[in-house]
């Protein structure tokens, strides 16, 4: 069998990867030149399901708690198991006890406990919450290599105009250019930045009643800063607002921000469903895998399992047993 | 029932469609409620010709009456052009005008406010101002045009409940005849039956039922406590005295002893 996946995004390569494994032909195309442009591409890649059940419903920690050792296992040495820190400024302390309520996988921790984990943030907050078996991977490394990967393994790339082959089925995974009215797109927005004055070992969240923002450190002194959540499916330029509240959020975690460089600011689409799930649906041609919203490393693999599975007509309804 | 501008409610409930886990609990929790009203946030940058569309499709199935916001409107000329393009947006006059004076604490800037309603007033909106429980701003606002007040009980969000309750009771005794609605502190359920008893004519919530545990048994309890306030008030309630006051009579008993 030959199946074509429509979308390089983090959907359609971890399907990719799953289908592969399995002895399938796989075909993957884009309309775009690589993988740069797509949602995924300005995604946090915190590997975060206890966090997220903060504010999303069961499934997403089920099956979210998979992710790690997925990735883990598709590219190795990518994946970096340092928990996220959880922390609120002073005056939003309510913050961090509504958090912890409404989440589990955690440990409280004081001031030095703090520090002990996150040096540069010593003297800061007198309180955190650390979630010691959350993980997170760097999106874009994560993508570039897994699409090498794939190809060494015999899937082919049709970028851009090139036109792919026939195929006997055909997976959608293009987010929000896929048809489907039940998808709506929730715009998010992110800034880069490069400081050599902090580093941080692990995601950290900053609590904010309205503006709650995380911060992942990644290689060559960089930070990312995200993400604005507001219903729109504008995937225009960043507004100063949202640059400001992120930027705002960053100086509140470490007043060293101030002076970091902006080297790239970015806004894109998530493509999510009424109930913030993702869904596999079965369409004339194959199948869709759609809704990632802001879980898309998170979940992508266990999606990509119930899609190959699905293709390969076993139908194990991950995500309806999920739900139970 | 409750009357705004003219519209008549049964719900004495009117809830915010911000900060829910997605818009399937903010519908289902909105359905719990029974409320008949719900605002919407208009950011300035999600509308246009590219608006939120599928959002606010979810928010029209609803098929309950829709007050557009000017939530995050820092000045006055902001917020007139945020009402304009939510009438256009909408199809409705109604607006709950927000002009915020500070961005941390969002507390209302009652100078550009009362400018704003008389603005939005003269262009046929029916405006429904957030704003303190101060009783000059509050004429103000009614000489501007406004027939419906909504004094907060304390800042957006914070979940306090009311923390100035001699000024809420003075602005009800102020304004016997003007719907009051309380928006914007309440945190529980027994947040709103408290102003609900003192004769406010509704409430307006968002965070405590958004950010609840489960917004949906939220909402509905909010609901029933909403009514339950409501017929308190109706009923009388008893003010509180300094001593002991027995509920049997005590003719007849030696009680001066």
């Amino acid at each position: 069998m030959h199946v074509l996946i429509r979308g390089a995004g983090v959907a359609g390569l971890t399907l990719a990867h799953e289908l592969v494994r399995a002895g399938t032909q796989v075909t993957v195309c884009d309309i775009r030149s690589g993988p740069a442009g797509s949602a995924s591409w300005l995604a946090g890649g915190m590997l975060a399901p206890w966090c997220e059940r903060e504010n999303a419903e069961e499934p997403v920690l089920t099956l979210g708690r998979l992710a790690a050792d997925w990735w883990d296992a598709a590219l190795p040495g990518h994946v970096t198991r340092n928990g996220t820190l959880v922390v609120a400024p002073a005056r939003d302390a309510a913050e961090l006890d509504r958090f912890a309520a409404r989440t589990g996988g955690h440990e409280w921790l004081d001031g030095n406990a703090v520090a002990l984990l996150e040096p540069d943030l010593a003297g800061r907050f007198r309180r955190g919450l650390f979630f010691r078996d959350e993980a997170h991977l760097e999106p874009r490394q994560a993508m570039t290599t897994l699409s090498a990967a794939l190809k060494t393994a015999g899937v082919r790339f049709a970028y851009g105009n090139d036109t792919p082959a026939e195929a006997d089925r055909i997976a959608d995974c293009t987010g929000m250019a896929f048809a489907d009215k039940e998808l709506r797109g929730v715009r998010g927005e992110m800034l880069l930045l490069q400081t050599e004055e902090i580093s941080l070992s692990r995601p950290v969240r900053l609590l904010h009643p309205r503006i709650p923002v995380y911060i992942v450190p990644r290689e060559g002194h960089h930070f990312m800063v995200g993400a604005t959540m507001i219903e729109s499916d504008d995937d225009g330029p960043i507004s100063a607002r949202s640059t400001m509240e992120l930027l705002n959020a960053a100086y509140s975690l470490h007043p060293a921000f101030a002076e970091a460089k902006i080297v790239e600011t970015g806004a894109g689409v998530r493509p999510a469903y009424a109930d913030n799930l993702p869904r596999v649906k079965q369409t004339r041609e194959g199948i869709s895998v759609n809704g990632l919203y802001r879980h898309g490393f998170l979940l992508s693999p266990a999606m990509a399992q119930e899609a190959a599975a699905l293709i390969l007509n076993e139908r194990v309804e991950a995500f309806d047993e999920a739900h139970g | 029932m409750l009357t705004l501008y003219g519209e008549t409610l049964a719900s004495r409930l009117l809830l915010g469609t911000a900060q829910y886990p997605s818009p399937a609990i903010m519908a289902e929790a909105v359905r719990a409620s029974a409320c008949e009203t719900v605002t919407v946030s208009l950011r300035r940058e999600t509308t246009g010709n590219r608006t939120g569309g599928q959002f606010l499709e979810l928010i029209r199935e609803l098929g309950v009456r829709i007050l557009p916001n000017t939530a995050g409107c820092h000045s006055v000329k902001e917020a007139v052009i945020t009402a304009q393009m939510a009438r256009e947006l909408f199809g409705t006059d109604w607006i709950k005008l927000e002009v915020i004076g500070h961005h941390d604490t969002l507390q209302p800037d009652v100078f550009g406010l009362v400018e704003a309603a008389r603005i939005l007033s003269s262009e046929g909106f029916k405006v429904f101002p957030y704003t303190t429980d101060d009783l000059v701003v509050a004429e103000r606002l009614l000489e501007a045009g406004c027939a419906v007040l909504m004094p907060w009980c304390a800042p957006i969000g914070s979940a306090r409940g009311p923390v100035n309750v001699d000024g809420l009771r003075a602005i009800r005794a102020h304004f016997p005849d003007v719907p009051l609605i309380v928006d914007a502190g309440l945190g529980r359920p027994s947040h709103a039956a408290m102003v609900m008893e003192l004769g406010f004519d509704a409430v307006l919530l968002n965070t405590a039922v958004a950010k609840a545990s489960d917004p949906v048994a939220m909402a509905a309890a909010f609901a029933e406590v909403v009514e339950a306030g409501r017929n308190a008030f109706l009923a009388g309630p008893l003010e509180p005295r300094d001593m002991a006051v027995p509920s049997t009579p005590v003719i007849g008993k030696a009680v001066f002893e």
